[in-house]
């Protein structure tokens, strides 16, 4: 059989990987340089997982506090992420986004309001002045949809319910892709001489997750395997807030919206256990009790923001540590309380169902619980990584030639731990950037041509399972990597755990071998989940390997065995990549310098 | 939560089972594609708390790991696992076990409006094709120096409504234009009728796309029956705030005698 007989060949200039916002942001920008763009998408065009972003986007407008702008949202993102992210990335995300929000609005997003008829800002952990665009708690489904109904009008061929299995490269540089269909299961080769990876993130490496069953770091596996650099993956964000019962909705996200517009938490005791722990680095920003949280969270300049407010790595530790000590809920969690508001301001019932209708439908439905007069049980969940794929900070392209990426899949923007509200600015700003480029490159560089033995070798490893009818269920070694890494990688790690957790990941990737798939090509889960598998067990390796060689405890790390900052740690970020032998090597790399100006901006805003 | 699921979650809340009790629960699943199917028989142990989409799943995990089912955020934000339970169009996700009858074999069905893949997927890409014959927004320009523009809360209280669609497609699946009749050339249905009215109805826009509505897109199809607004798993108030307002527009703009004779006058078509 010819290769056309056995696979459909498509060819685009600049083919897009994943069409969340990143993804949808590159494609609309790439299609305006007027290059032949496709978008991939792994589900139907507009469920991606940004659908589930709910509190907002960060963009310095000033619109509700006019001493915002872009100097402290880049001091407050750098201090979030503990000074080991990107500073280039940083200054251009926090110069970016207040344009990008704006032309959002141009292609029909329709923010909530201010009382003057601007777009109104949230308060959010970390961020010193309200500063999250939002509509309610579905901001990621306002974005997803105004990205999606702007951009099938660019010229952009989209190919919906399709899977990429690898990058092809020829002579070092990217060629194509290849994937298959879920509908038919048949195989597709896209040519392609740029390829952007806005895949999204990995949380489905863990139990406990917020993340779809898309989020397999299916980027983060295929940059590593074409030859790119997976940067700071031992940062795993555990966002404090999951749902934690009933049993099946456990892990999905309650917005941190939910404390921005004045929830608290609380332990068995009716503690406000928040106040009890305050890092240094926030001291002089946190409310001294509180009655000045409660003014800073209705818009009191002059007050400090209530410890609920604080970062996301510290809050989910300070919540674990509760939970550990015999003060936690009846199922394993905290109290998150907003019904509280109601002592502070008349018709605090329809307030929390207008600025957190989600939220009010989601426990009401899934729990049975009325979040206007009972308080939330809420643990943490793993939700975000900041690491993922190196990129030079002005192009965002990897060290792949050709090879761009966006988005969660993409390390550098936040560090050692993301700020609430930076994921959606960061999608959109970088999204554009990773186009801009990409369109670029293309334009200054010929097409390459496929490498036919390439594609015929990744045919037939992703086939291999339907000769094994009779081998292991794939859904087996999904469940127990999950438990692996949830039990040995997850909010609290020690060496000897992380040292078993690797031997279990090696183990794993044995019995991949022998995973065998029941039924036909058409629309198989069992299929799909063998083939997710080995990304997953790429990106679990790395994190475990990144994380044993990060001897401290740093923003969404944290060590048992190392429980305070190493000053030698904060000088490099870890990157791991494949050697040549195949093994996966973990190198440190020192940290990018930062320019004087910007080293002036941080030490001005202390 | 509709009138019908209210009655029902009432009807049954005095034989709930006790907390942490598990019981098995029967299932008739449609497996199948285009050529050939039937349903299949299905028990899963059922525990306080779970949802259809997570019996689908302990399916698939235990018993058929090829059953195909669509599905992706599990928290009704996505709109992907609409299918028919026990005959009513809805997510199953948002299905709660204990608000199905107990001791009841559970059937579910794919969307039968859509023609079918396989098991519950259906090909829904009729929706996507007709997303992409309406209109797109088309702003005023900004009000500002910035590039903004002022735009009031209670001026957009009703496009947000409307906004919230997470394009399940529950609502096509159940209208009779679309189900019983095919009309899918004439008619696009609730879901893009909405769509057109959030458009109409964006403060900023300056599209027209009323005589669309009443020579293309088939808005005189419908009859105001509401079922779509029941399945909505939004609450979204599709016929009286959507498409019922663009009737009227429509009326306005053609039917009106006056409006007529000055469109006569005016020598507009």
């Amino acid at each position: 059989m010819s290769f056309t007989d056995q696979y459909i060949v498509h060819e685009h200039d600049v083919l897009v990987i994943g069409a969340g916002g990143a993804g949808l942001r590159a494609a609309i920008e790439a299609s305006a340089a007027g290059v032949k763009v496709g978008v991939i998408c792994k589900s139907l065009l507009g469920k991606a997982h940004t659908v589930m972003a709910e509190g907002g986007m960060a963009a310095a407008m000033g619109n509700v506090d006019d001493r915002d702008n872009w100097e402290v949202h880049f001091a407050d993102t750098m201090r979030g992420g503990q000074y080991l992210n990107n500073p280039i990335m940083v200054e251009h995300h926090a110069k970016e986004a207040p344009a990008r929000v704006l032309e959002l609005e141009s292609w029909g997003a329709v923010f909530d309001r201010t009382k003057e008829g601007k777009i109104l800002q949230r308060n959010f952990g970390g961020h010193r002045y309200p500063r999250l665009a939002h509509v309610g708690d579905r901001t990621g489904l306002e974005l997803i949809r105004t990205l999606q109904d702007h951009g099938i009008h660019q010229g952009m061929e989209v190919f919906m319910e399709m899977t990429v299995v690898s990058l092809l490269t020829t002579g070092g540089r990217i060629s194509g892709v290849l994937g298959y269909d879920r509908e038919r299961g048949r195989m597709h080769v896209w040519k392609a001489k740029a390829v952007i990876l806005a895949t999204g993130g990995i949380g489905k490496s863990f139990r406990i997750t917020s993340n779809s069953w898309e989020g397999t770091g299916d980027g983060h596996a295929l940059a590593y395997e074409a030859g790119a650099e997976l940067m700071d993956m031992e940062f795993v964000q555990f966002h404090p807030t999951g749902m934690v019962w009933p049993p099946s909705v456990r892990g999905i996200l309650v917005t941190e919206g939910v404390r921005g517009e004045g929830g608290v938490l609380r332990n068995s005791e009716g503690k406000r256990f928040m106040f009890d722990d305050i890092p240094d680095a926030y001291r002089n920003q946190v409310a001294k009790d509180e009655e000045e949280g409660w003014k800073y969270v209705c818009g009191d300049k002059n007050a400090n923001r209530p410890p609920e407010l604080l970062t996301r790595d510290h809050v989910a530790r300070c919540i674990n540590r509760e939970i550990k000590a015999g003060r936690g809920s009846p199922h394993g969690g905290v109290y998150l309380d907003i019904g509280w508001i109601k002592e502070k301001m008349p018709n605090a019932s329809a307030h929390i169902q207008r600025k957190l209708p989600s939220m009010y439908h989601q426990f009401k439905q899934l729990a049975g619980v009325d979040i206007t007069a009972e308080a939330m049980e809420v643990g943490p969940t793993t939700h975000y990584v900041m690491g993922g794929v190196a990129v030079d900070g002005h192009t965002q392209m990897s060290c792949v030639p050709g090879l761009f990426a966006a988005g969660e899949v993409t390390a550098g923007l936040h560090g050692a731990n993301r700020l609430g509200g930076n994921s959606l600015s960061d999608l959109i700003v970088f999204g554009k950037l990773a186009g801009e480029h990409a369109a670029k490159f293309v334009k200054e560089h010929g097409a390459v041509e496929v490498d036919q033995a390439q594609v015929e070798a990744h045919t037939r490893a992703i086939m291999a399972p339907f000769d094994r009818p009779h081998g292991e269920n794939p859904y087996g070694i999904q469940q127990d990597l999950q438990n692996t890494m949830q039990d040995l990688v997850g909010i609290v790690r020690v060496q000897g755990e992380m040292e078993l957790a690797l031997a279990k990941i090696e183990e794993y990737k044995a019995r991949l071998k022998n995973v065998g798939v029941i039924g036909h090509r058409e629309y198989n889960p069992g299929w799909h989940t063998a083939i997710d598998l080995p990304c997953m067990l790429t990106v679990s390796e790395s994190i475990t390997r990144s994380a044993l060689d990060r001897k401290e405890s740093r923003g969404a790390q944290f060590r048992d065995d190392y429980p305070e900052k190493s000053a030698e740690c904060s000088t490099f970020n870890l990157v791991a990549k494949k050697a040549p032998d195949g093994s996966m090597q973990v190198t440190r790399r020192p940290l990018l310098q930062m320019r004087d100006d910007l080293k002036a901006v941080i030490e001005k805003m202390k | 939560m509709s009138t019908e699921t209210a009655i029902l979650t009432e009807a049954i809340t005095t034989s709930k089972p006790p907390a942490d009790h598990a019981r098995k629960v029967s299932f008739r699943i449609w497996r199948g594609d285009k050529e050939a199917g039937a349903f299949v028989e299905y028990t899963v142990n059922v525990t306080e708390g779970m949802v259809l989409l997570d019996c689908v799943h302990r399916i698939q995990a235990e018993q058929a790991s090829d059953l195909a089912c669509r599905w992706n955020c599990k928290a009704g934000k996505c709109g992907s696992c609409s299918a028919e339970i026990n005959g009513k169009p809805s997510l199953m996700c948002m299905t709660r076990m204990d608000t199905l009858p107990p001791d009841k074999v559970v059937t579910v069905e794919p969307m039968r409006s859509f023609p079918l893949i396989r098991d519950l997927v259906t090909d829904v890409s009729w929706n996507f094709r007709v997303k992409k014959t309406i209109k797109p927004f088309k702003p005023r320009k900004p009000d500002n120096a910035d590039g903004s523009w002022t735009m009031f809360q209670q001026d957009i209280d009703r496009v947000q409504e409307f906004r919230k669609c997470i394009e399940c497609f529950l609502c096509q699946d159940v209208c009779h234009v679309i189900r019983d009749h095919h009309k899918e050339d004439e008619f696009i249905g609730p879901r893009f009728l909405m769509y057109t009215a959030a458009l109409e109805m964006h403060p900023l826009d300056t599209e027209d796309r009323v005589g669309d509505l009443k020579n293309r897109d088939g808005i005189g199809y419908c009859n105001i029956t509401k079922c779509c607004t029941k399945v909505c798993p939004e609450h979204i108030g599709i016929t009286d705030n959507a498409i019922i307002p663009m009737k009227e527009r429509v009326v306005d703009e053609f039917y009106d005698p006056i409006t007529r004779l000055f469109r006569i006058f005016k020598g507009k078509k």
